[in-house]
């Protein structure tokens, strides 16, 4: 189990650091920082001094051992549009986007799992055939198209909800939330459901055909014919087995939530790092896309590590323990 | 005479499709008495397991019971409400399928499985059940049981967990057991001891046995009686000492003939020409008669009802009825 986790960890690494290589070449790409930092009237003398101070002329892989160095320590450098440090930059902007994509990851996890079970339950059933239906709007119309929409329908003609920005906030710490005000809560209802659509309509599909697999299954006949009741087989027996892909989908979807906030919060002006981002691209403000980079990297890497261990724990046919498997 | 304990009459089984209705058991009586062990043999398709699967009210969508009668004990239990059956199953009649690696919900411990099914038709605490259980383990032969009921399924061999089903399939005392071809997938040489087991175990507990399965030789050593099914019509039913020694469905001559004896001479085992027609192309009359070495005109005609020709003795034939008729 520890060498699994190890063997896992060491494998993360690697893969944050192909990552790294990317973001590191970013700036590389983008032609001179010199350049861009002096102007036009520096001499040549002194773009040769700033190019040495800043290690520009040390060969590219003491450049990048540099730049893993300052990553790991959460330094990634100077914003060039807003002249901040980037990693204060993206603390602040943080939690808005980690508070939405929570909510509507949680949204579509719990709507998506009890619909996904309902349907494949009642596979006939009236309700089923409308709920599947509705799903593929969810599946089929852009997440854009799909923000637009609700802020026509909830904002502007029913105006029972706000259409942009987070309210009023508080500030607890480091962490600024929006989710203790009245406005605040109300503010973040649209863009979850925005962002969530997708994901729930995705988990509900994937739960009621995986649902429909385990139910065909000869333990569940076998439970059936022991004489459990169904709701023991459905939600004891079945609906268990059917969550261990699902976990999977699930935690990846739950990635996929916080890096493309990016749309929705460009749609109702959240100011989280997905909106941070876009703003960066159009100024061409490589530390903020590097360490944007990086983050999202990392999260995918954690969830997926937690995704892992998450099977051990539900599934016991993983846990290695040899001392009991000799038989 | 006593009562029998399951008696099923005229059984008709049907699965309507798009083509048509095809009807999978026709006309199929038997009887089981208490404490008997009655072997049910035939080619895969003629409608063995189904004949179990409409007993114990678990007939997949969209087959049906489509007339007939199944009384237990004289209660019929065809037309009960789906939650008076579920009380029978397991707690009167008890099941052991096929296949043991996937009869087991392998997310479970088997005590989690054992006492949970156990509760449900017992009304004994948690520590009881348990209690319950590990001497059911220690039963049908778990080695150390006390200590191996907190494993889970995978830690347990093919012909352990067949020993784990057939304790849940009699954890609450059922009169009668169906086994489903218990054998058929585990090793020629953990079979015997499986088969052993559930004769001697339902001995011990009065319980009566129906046992499923293609292999003749398990019935010789275990049945009571047998029955012979084809094409889902009962071709003959008697003693088994009778129906093997003397045969007289030429179906059943046929099966005898194909069984490889250690002090045969000959090169060839005999077998019967062609194959059992598809449920949508059952012949006019005898369903045996494409295939029957004595055929005549009148098994083109009209399908032949069981004979009574001894006591407890049937056979579905038109030269049985004649031999009758004149005997």
């Amino acid at each position: 189990m520890i060498a699994y986790i190890l063997r896992r960890i060491v494998q993360s690494v690697l893969v944050m650091l192909v990552v790294a290589l990317v973001s590191f070449s970013l700036f590389r790409f983008v032609g001179d920082p010199v350049a861009t930092m002096m102007g036009q009237e520096a001499s040549q003398a002194d773009r040769e001094a700033l190019r040495d101070r800043l290690g520009l002329n040390d060969p590219v892989i003491v450049q990048f051992a540099g730049f893993i160095a300052r990553a790991a320590q959460g330094d990634f450098g100077i914003s060039y549009r807003l002249q901040q440090p980037v990693m204060e930059l993206i603390l602040s902007r943080l939690p808005a986007t980690l508070e939405l994509a929570l909510i509507s990851g949680t949204l579509a996890f719990v709507l998506g799992v009890g619909f996904g079970v309902y349907t494949a339950l009642n596979r006939r059933g009236l309700l089923s055939g409308a709920i599947m239906t509705v799903s593929l709007i969810g599946v089929s119309l852009p997440t854009f198209l799909i923000g637009i929409l609700l802020i026509w329908i909830f904002a502007v003609e029913l105006q029972w909800l706000p259409s942009f920005g987070r309210g009023e906030t508080v500030d607890l710490g480091p962490w600024r939330t929006g989710l203790l005000t009245e406005s605040g809560r109300a503010s973040i209802v649209l863009p979850a459901i925005t962002l969530g659509l997708y994901q729930m309509t995705l988990i509900m599909r994937l739960v009621r055909a995986e649902m429909l697999e385990v139910l065909r299954s000869d333990y569940i006949k076998f439970a059936r014919a022991r004489g459990l009741s169904d709701r023991a087989v459905h939600f004891g027996h079945a609906l268990k087995n059917t969550l261990v892909p699902v976990i999977t989908i699930t935690g990846l979807q739950l990635g996929s939530i916080i890096a493309f906030a990016i749309i929705t919060e460009t749609v109702f002006q959240w100011p989280g790092v997905g909106a941070l981002f876009i703003n960066s691209v159009q100024f061409v403000d490589i530390p903020v896309m590097a360490a944007y980079l990086m983050l999202i990297a990392l999260i995918f890497v954690v969830i997926n590590l937690v995704v892992d261990l998450l099977y051990y724990a539900v599934d016991p046919r993983l846990r290695v323990d040899r001392t009991a498997a000799q038989h | 005479m006593t009562e029998p304990l399951l008696s099923v009459r005229d059984l008709r089984v049907e699965f309507p499709t798009r083509r048509g209705t095809l009807t999978a058991l026709d006309g199929v009586s038997f009887d089981i008495m208490p404490g008997e062990v009655l072997g049910m043999v035939g080619e895969s398709g003629a409608g063995k397991s189904l004949t179990g699967a409409a007993i114990i009210g678990l007939l997949e969508p969209p087959g049906r019971i489509a007339g007939g009668e199944i009384r237990l004990r004289g209660e019929r239990i065809d037309i009960l409400s789906p939650d008076a059956m579920r009380r029978i199953r397991g707690k009167r009649i008890g099941m052991v399928f096929q296949d043991p690696l996937t009869s087991l919900n392998p997310l479970y411990t088997i005590a989690r499985q054992l006492t949970e099914t156990i509760r449900t038709h017992l009304p004994l605490s948690e520590a009881d059940a348990r209690q319950r259980a590990i001497a059911l383990l220690d039963r049908v032969g778990i080695p150390a049981a006390a200590r191996r009921i907190d494993d889970y399924p995978h830690h347990f061999s093919g012909g352990m967990r067949q020993r784990v089903v057939i304790a849940l399939a009699l954890c609450a005392e059922p009169e009668l057991v169906i086994a489903d071809e218990p054998t058929t997938a585990l090793d020629v040489s953990v079979q015997a001891q499986i088969i052993d087991l559930i004769k001697e175990i339902c001995a011990e507990r009065g319980a009566a046995v129906m046992l499923i399965t293609h292999d003749m030789g398990v019935i010789a050593e275990t049945a009571d009686r047998v029955a012979v099914l084809y094409a889902g019509r009962l071709a003959e039913i008697g003693k088994v000492k009778d129906v093997i020694l003397d045969a007289r469905h030429p179906y059943t001559k046929g099966l005898m003939g194909s069984i490889p004896t250690l002090t045969q001479e000959s090169d060839r085992l005999v077998q019967i020409p062609g194959a059992m027609p598809r449920l949508s192309a059952i012949p006019q009359g005898c369903a045996f008669n494409p295939r029957c070495p004595e055929v005549f005109a009148r098994c083109f005609v009209e399908r032949p009802e069981p004979v009574k020709i001894e006591s407890g003795r049937q056979v579905s034939c038109w030269i049985e009825e004649w031999k009758v008729g004149h005997g």
